[in-house]
């Protein structure tokens, strides 16, 4: 049987479910460094449904694209572990302060230089901007049609894809050819973990700048073994118009970043005993917002 | 001049209610841009659609009416949108930060090259001086919105590119009639201009859509929890307070993400925004995207184990200590103190 050939793009992001108190520098900028890095949660929704695709259809090939720097190749690793065939780092200072539509831009060019793909899955949005843009927005630059919300790729026949959609009050399910976007929702199946066998295999994978930085022992390994070779990509490998890129090639700007200060109203400050509670519950009763 | 659209929302036939807020805050933008409000509404069977459009004060109601258009789906409305803005290049575009006006938005943005920001809480006209360029934009839309886990509130602009989009949530601006009698005019689009074959290629196989059964928008008062509360089996309590009060219960993402209740019960940016007399948060640490979404309430109780949670800051009452033994003893009080 014939495999079908899939992208999952996916984002390493700051945590930021876990912004501690260091999270913000004095100044009032977001310390970055101070937020652990991880693999968007919905993307390894997304990863899942490529991988159960792989399950169903032998011959399946996964791509992992990422665009961020150097660092987020760990996030391909991370997609390698759990079942991904291969991986794309797109990494340039010329992305540096790209908005969604700059980012969607970079990433098709990447995509159309590729070719070769049937389904693109991502999830639905990154937890760093929650705009759930990138999708929808490489989906029409590609020219293809986009199926967003995704819950479960349900069946893949006579070329057309069968996906079940979760929205806010129920359920679709619709059928598109190929090729499509699929964005995933955090309502889909969790990722499968790592597989030991996996991490054995790639637990060397790396781009041409981590193995200038890496040990040189290790070195042989990748004339040996070229699926340890972890694409690195710039602007030299796709074509791009440069005005579309970075800061300039984004029509959004942010204007103004506030730190949120938060200026207590004063509150009653009360403690759990029952004399206080019992206080607290008379007071609401009064005043009739309970009752 | 370039008037301010909004894409309207349609559900069972229905102008969704966020669309109904969206023409409220576009009327008043229009206004103050001395411009017209337009809309467009895509769907089937759209028929006196305009009576429940034009008094919140539209100007100029476009309607795409096809039975292939019912349920939304992206590629022909997406066509549709695209095309009229072609046409009428507003320089505002408004949609609701649903799963239709979130799959909608990002395609047309993309198409238009124009600027689109996602689930913005505040929008408001503003100048901009680029220094570096040395050019003022007058008269900018100011589309403010939580970012980076809620740790700073951003304010965008698209100097440059038209329209300038934005989505909003259900509930964060607040619906008003402008005039019962008002009179737009309607613009019939021929759909067959504004599609191709190709815009169908995606089939409804099947579709259950249900009415919410949650109704926290319109509860007084609401029992929300958060990651504090620690347990699915925790958030009974809050459910047998809110039931002893008469209330609902809310939730924050993070209660949410970890499972301990689900989706439709989100209160904040990303979720309902509420407005009831009475707000007890349990174990909410209270982001601002949480905040977002319930700091309009008449009277705020925080309930945490933290005495520096950012929730104390807009709380009435701070209770520092434990949900599992304070939820009880409300419960016990409030019996013994009514009737």
């Amino acid at each position: 049987m014939k495999g079908y050939k899939i992208i999952v793009l996916a984002k390493q992001v700051p945590d930021t479910r876990n912004v501690g108190k260091d999270a913000m520098k004095a100044d009032g900028t977001v310390n970055r460094a101070a937020l652990p890095a991880i693999f968007n949660p919905e993307d390894l929704n997304a990863l899942e449904q490529a991988l159960r695709i792989k399950d169903n259809f032998p011959g399946t090939t996964i791509t992992l694209l990422t665009m961020g720097p150097g660092r987020a190749a760990e996030i391909i690793r991370e997609g390698l572990f759990r079942g991904a065939d291969d991986g794309i780092l797109l990494t340039d200072r010329a992305f540096a302060g790209s908005d969604t539509l700059a980012t969607s831009y970079a990433i098709a060019q990447t995509l159309k230089k590729h070719g070769n793909y049937d389904i693109i899955i991502a999830g639905r949005q990154a937890i760093d901007g929650d705009t759930a843009q990138v999708g929808p927005q490489v989906a029409e630059k590609l020219g293809i049609p986009q199926i967003t919300y995704a819950e479960e790729i349900q069946a893949i026949e006579k070329g057309k894809v069968t996906v079940k959609r979760r929205l806010e009050r129920g359920i679709e399910v619709v059928k598109c050819p190929m090729p499509l976007v699929v964005t995933v929702n955090s309502s889909a199946p969790d990722c499968r973990a790592r597989n030991a066998k996996l991490i054995m295999k790639y637990k060397h994978a790396k781009t041409i700048s981590e193995m200038q930085e890496a040990n040189d022992d290790y070195l042989h390994l990748y004339s040996d073994r070229p699926y340890l070779t972890i694409k690195e990509w710039t602007v030299q490998n796709i074509e791009v118009d440069m005005n579309e890129l970075g800061l300039t090639g984004s029509p959004t700007k942010v204007k103004k970043v506030e730190n949120v200060v938060l200026q207590s109203k004063g509150a009653k400050v009360i403690t759990s005993s029952d004399e206080d509670m019992d206080q607290l519950m008379r007071e609401l009763i009064e005043s009739h917002t309970i009752g | 001049m370039n008037s301010v659209f909004v894409y309207i929302e349609i559900e069972d036939g229905q102008v969704a209610e966020v669309s109904m807020e969206l023409m409220t805050k576009g009327r008043a933008l229009a206004t103050e841009l001395k411009v017209k409000l337009e809309a467009i509404a895509i769907g089937y069977k759209l028929d006196g659609i305009e009576k429940d459009i034009f008094p919140y004060g539209v100007d100029v109601l476009h309607i795409a009416d096809d039975k292939r258009l019912a349920p939304y789906s992206t590629l022909p409305h997406n066509a549709i949108v695209v095309k009229l803005f072609q046409e009428e290049k507003p320089q505002i575009a408004l949609m609701g930060a649903s799963s239709v006006g979130r799959d909608l938005g990002p395609r047309v943005s993309s198409a238009l090259h124009s600027g689109l920001t996602a689930d913005c809480t505040s929008l408001v006209i503003g100048d901009h001086e680029d220094k570096k360029a040395d050019k003022v934009y007058e008269n900018l839309l100011y589309q403010i919105r939580p970012a980076f886990g809620g740790n700073i509130i951003a304010t965008i602009i698209n100097p440059d590119c038209r329209p300038q989009m934005a989505t909003v949530r259900e509930g964060v601006m607040k619906k008003e009639i402008l005039d019962p009698a008002y009179k737009g005019k309607i613009n019939k689009l021929d759909v067959s201009k504004y599609t191709t074959d190709l815009d169908f290629v995606v089939e409804m196989i099947e579709r259950h859509m249900e009415k919410s059964k949650v109704n926290i928008k319109g509860a007084g008062i609401i029992v929300a929890g958060g990651y504090g509360v620690g347990s699915k089996e925790n958030f009974d309590l809050l459910f047998e307070l809110a039931e002893v009060l008469g209330g609902e219960v809310g939730a924050s993402r993070a209660a949410v993400d970890s499972g301990y209740i689900s989706h439709d019960r989100q209160i904040g940016q990303t979720g309902t925004t509420v407005r009831p007399k009475l707000y007890i948060a349990c174990g909410i640490s209270g982001q601002i995207q949480h905040r977002a979404g319930m700091e309009e309430s008449a009277q705020i109780i925080a309930i945490n184990t933290d005495p520096e949670a950012p929730i104390n800051s807009i709380a009435d009452y701070v209770i520092t200590g434990d949900v599992a033994e304070i939820l009880p003893k409300m419960i016990k009080f409030y019996k013994a103190n009514t009737k």
